[in-house]
């Protein structure tokens, strides 16, 4: 079937695609930047099309462990919430993990901390993919560039989510989530009618009860647990590194942005590259698995690379451990909602390889 | 395992008096001797054996004493975290419409750090059943002071008592929900006699029932005791939650629906 | 062809939904787009103001510091945002309200009294879609039907009835619209 082009917010883009990809229930609560995601859901009231839940819950913390419950049924659930209402979801989303239960979870990030701003940032890199909850865990995290890939990554989260029993975050920005740009959405899904096994949705004679738990009091059945977890996420490591290059053949200095920073530095390429300087970008799609060894590869032939985040600094210590001193690693960044510009970014990359 | 002698001649089929409800399971309970909390599974296996309901049920556990129940009912069960089981079950619920959807929570849980979850599960409405046990004091993790704590109640964080001033007084989240629209049936029962076995089980049965009415929550709180966190013997702390809880919690139905 | 765009305002003059309007029509000449707003509290009363690109090829950037037009609507985004018009540039204004007006020499400088225009036509909600006229009259890079088309796919079947207003005034922001003749 042909896809759909609409002209869309990010934000809406991720409430359209959730009903498309059949998913079965949302649970969220109101927060700027991202609250368009629950509006859309329910002007759209999906549950007389699909059948899909939609529902206001009375906190972050209500709607993760809302998210837990319709997880542990084997459905496709889903919340979103930005940076402030993330903290909140941090306990449930360890538990998630710690039950192996599959789930997506969007951040449209806003500056912090604290209440912060309600522009845009990329301060959660270190909550997202460094673990924000508490426990060994991790999450596969995706890194939207456009309002396309946040319709995307709806269906690509869910499909991750349910092949490793986990849950994903979709780390977007107040930018993307606003930003209204053309998108084509995938045909409807229909919702899933068969069930994980490990899936409560009443016992069978046929099969043993269901336990959806995070707890084992027994500390070597723990650690076999734990290790089982990090046997998945080496195994993500291995097969889930996604990113994309721009002009990186002949590169000298490397760019390393995602999100809406990707983006311009997509233009900063340009710009550079007009004056002469041969820079290149490499955008990480995945944060969480990081795309470590292409960037390792990649500082055979660099003079320098330069983070460019929205944050003070965080991405940065990703790219440090990738390259292992290798190549000078740099960070340039914006803070308080403050998105650079492609030409600041340029000149920062002088100031900092060339002219220094 | 050593055998009693001659107890293969006594267990047989027609000298059967009393046995365990095929819906509890084979592990022996972690609860300490006299708590109630071993008699309301009890029941509530019986229930949900005896209406058919072992494929249709999914219930949530606590953080708490109950929080193994799943080691022990024999239904599938998810574990939540500390006071989110109505918020899990609402999901469950709204997810499954179809199936029979409990939350059990003692009074930490429930009317603590999940109060928020408690009173927003009631106030929606939501078609589940939440069975609520009060026995005043934090168990599992030591006998600290709840929000059900009497006043002038030892604990391990209230040693000279519970003051009410500076702590708080008792919080009556039962009577509390019983004021709001969305719950259907509310009612305070106990545990500690025969009789009040009986009268939960009945409690219990309806609400399992009413769930397929879909007219709101189910909410039974039971007042309960705790030997071990009272510092008395199993006898001693039914005596005392007679005399001293049940004035603060008075047993009955305080809300029951015009049928 | 690429067109990096501001148009800036207060809340309420339908600088948003000015914006969201021509990348509607641009969607509808098969163009690229991108739709950046300011928000937040400013919203409300404060000034707005968003970013438009309109692309041929791809959009890489959604956010820029210079601008090819700058459509400015109150006096606190001329002075926001005069500077930041490229050399060569366009700057579209609504001298209502304005005290200071613009003063650079590289850039061309469009009069459109869309304020006055909106309530000689007996509808202060017109007034964006005048400003829109001028601008497709100076930068015709969308086409007016492509905008009526844009409008009926945006719009919700209940508001169709007002698109003919709509196009009188897009057609008399065109007709409006005038080049300020400088002293050197």
């Amino acid at each position: 079937m042909e896809k759909e082009l609409r002209l869309m917010k990010g934000n809406e883009a991720v409430a359209e695609a959730a009903i498309r990809a059949g998913a079965d229930g949302y649970f969220g609560y109101p927060i700027t930047p991202q609250s368009e995601i629950l509006e859309y859901l329910m002007e759209a009231n999906p549950e007389e099309t699909t059948g899909m839940i939609v529902l206001q819950a009375e906190s972050e913390v209500a709607a993760i462990n809302m998210v837990y419950g319709g997880a542990g049924c084997g459905k496709k659930v889903l919340t979103s919430s930005s940076s402030p209402g993330i903290s909140l979801k941090q306990e449930g989303i360890s538990y998630i993990a710690g039950a192996e239960l599959p789930c997506l979870i969007v951040n449209v990030v806003r500056g912090g901390p604290g209440l912060g701003t309600i522009q845009p940032a990329q301060s959660d890199y270190f909550q997202s993919v460094k673990g924000g909850g508490h426990g060994d865990y991790k999450m596969i995290v995706l890194a939207p560039a456009s309002v396309q890939e946040m319709a995307d990554f709806v269906d690509l989260g869910f499909e991750l989510a349910f092949k490793y029993r986990t849950p994903v975050m979709m780390l977007s920005d107040g930018a993307i989530g606003q930003m209204m740009e053309k998108v084509y959405l995938s045909p409807q899904k229909k919702r899933m009618t068969t069930f994980p096994d490990w899936a409560t949705t009443g016992k069978k004679a046929t099969r043993p009860r269901n336990i959806i738990t995070s707890l084992d009091l027994e500390s070597n059945g723990q650690e076999i647990f734990i290790q089982k977890l990090q046997d998945k996420y080496n195994l993500i490591k291995e097969q889930e590194v996604r990113y994309q290059e721009f002009q990186t053949e002949d590169a000298e200095y490397l760019l390393v942005a995602y999100g809406t920073s990707a983006r311009v530095c997509q233009k900063s390429v340009q710009i550079a590259r007009a004056q002469g300087l041969r820079v290149g970008l490499l955008r990480p799609i995945t944060l969480f698995p990081f795309p470590s060894k292409r960037i390792n590869e990649l500082a055979d032939h660099l003079k320098g690379i330069l983070s460019v985040e929205m944050s003070a600094g965080q991405m940065v210590e990703d790219v440090l451990l990738s390259v292992n001193g290798k190549v000078p690693v740099r960070h340039y960044g914006r803070n308080g909602g403050i998105i650079t510009t492609p030409e600041e970014v340029v000149e920062n990359l002088k100031s900092i390889f060339i002219e220094a | 395992m050593f055998e009693i002698a001659g107890i293969r001649e006594i267990v047989k089929p027609e000298n059967l008096a009393y046995r365990k409800s095929d819906l509890l399971t084979e592990n022996v309970m972690s609860y300490c001797p006299g708590c109630g909390h071993g008699t309301v599974h009890r029941i509530l296996a019986e229930v949900i054996d005896e209406l058919g309901l072992q494929s249709d049920t999914i219930g949530v556990s606590p953080v708490g004493c109950s929080v193994l129940m799943y080691n022990y009912i024999d239904v599938d069960i998810q574990q939540a975290a500390h006071g989110r089981a109505p918020a899990v079950a609402t999901a469950i619920k709204r997810l499954l419409p179809e199936k029979f959807v409990f939350t059990y929570q003692g009074d930490g849980d429930l009317a603590a750090i999940g109060t928020a979850e408690t009173i927003h599960a009631c106030n929606r409405g939501e078609n589940i059943l939440m069975l609520f046990i009060n026995n005043g004091i934090y168990g599992m993790t030591g006998g600290q002071m709840a929000p059900t704590t009497l006043v002038g109640m030892k604990s391990s964080t209230s040693p000279a008592g519970r003051i009410a001033k500076t702590m708080g007084s008792p919080l009556k989240m039962t009577d509390i929900v019983a004021t709001l629209p969305g719950t259907y049936y509310v009612t305070r029962q106990s545990v500690h006699t025969p009789a009040n076995v009986r009268k939960t089980k009945k409690a219990i049965r309806k609400a399992v029932q009413y769930q397929k009415l879909d007219r709101g929550t189910c909410f039974i709180e039971i007042v309960s005791n705790c030997p071990s966190g009272w510092k008395m013997t199993p006898v001693q702390s039914n005596k005392w939650m007679e005399e001293t809880m049940f004035p603060v919690y008075p047993l009955g139905d305080l809300k029951t629906p015009e049928e | 062809m690429t067109e990096e765009i501001i148009i800036a305002g207060f809340g309420g003059q339908g600088v948003l939904s000015m914006g969201k309007i021509m990348a509607y029509s641009a969607v509808m000449q098969d163009m690229e787009v991108s739709w950046m707003p300011s928000y937040g509290p400013e919203m409300r009363g404060g000034t707005a103001n968003v970013t438009v690109i309109l692309s041929d090829e791809s959009i890489s950037s959604p956010i820029v510091r210079h601008f090819d037009t700058a459509i400015i609507l109150n006096q606190q985004s001329l002075d926001k945002f005069e500077s930041s018009i490229k050399p060569g540039g366009v700057l579209i204004y609504d001298t209502n309200g304005i005290t200071r007006h613009p003063e650079r020499k590289d850039i061309t400088v469009y009069r459109v009294n869309a304020t006055d225009a909106a309530v000689k036509m007996n509808n202060v909600k017109i007034f964006n879609m005048i400003v829109l006229g001028g601008f497709i009259k100076v930068k015709p890079i969308i086409k007016l039907e492509n905008v009526i088309r844009g409008l009926k796919k945006s719009l919700p079947e209940r508001n169709h009835s007002l698109i003919p207003l709509n196009e009188k005034a897009l057609i008399r922001g065109e007709e409006i619209i005038t080049e300020v003749q400088r002293a050197e």
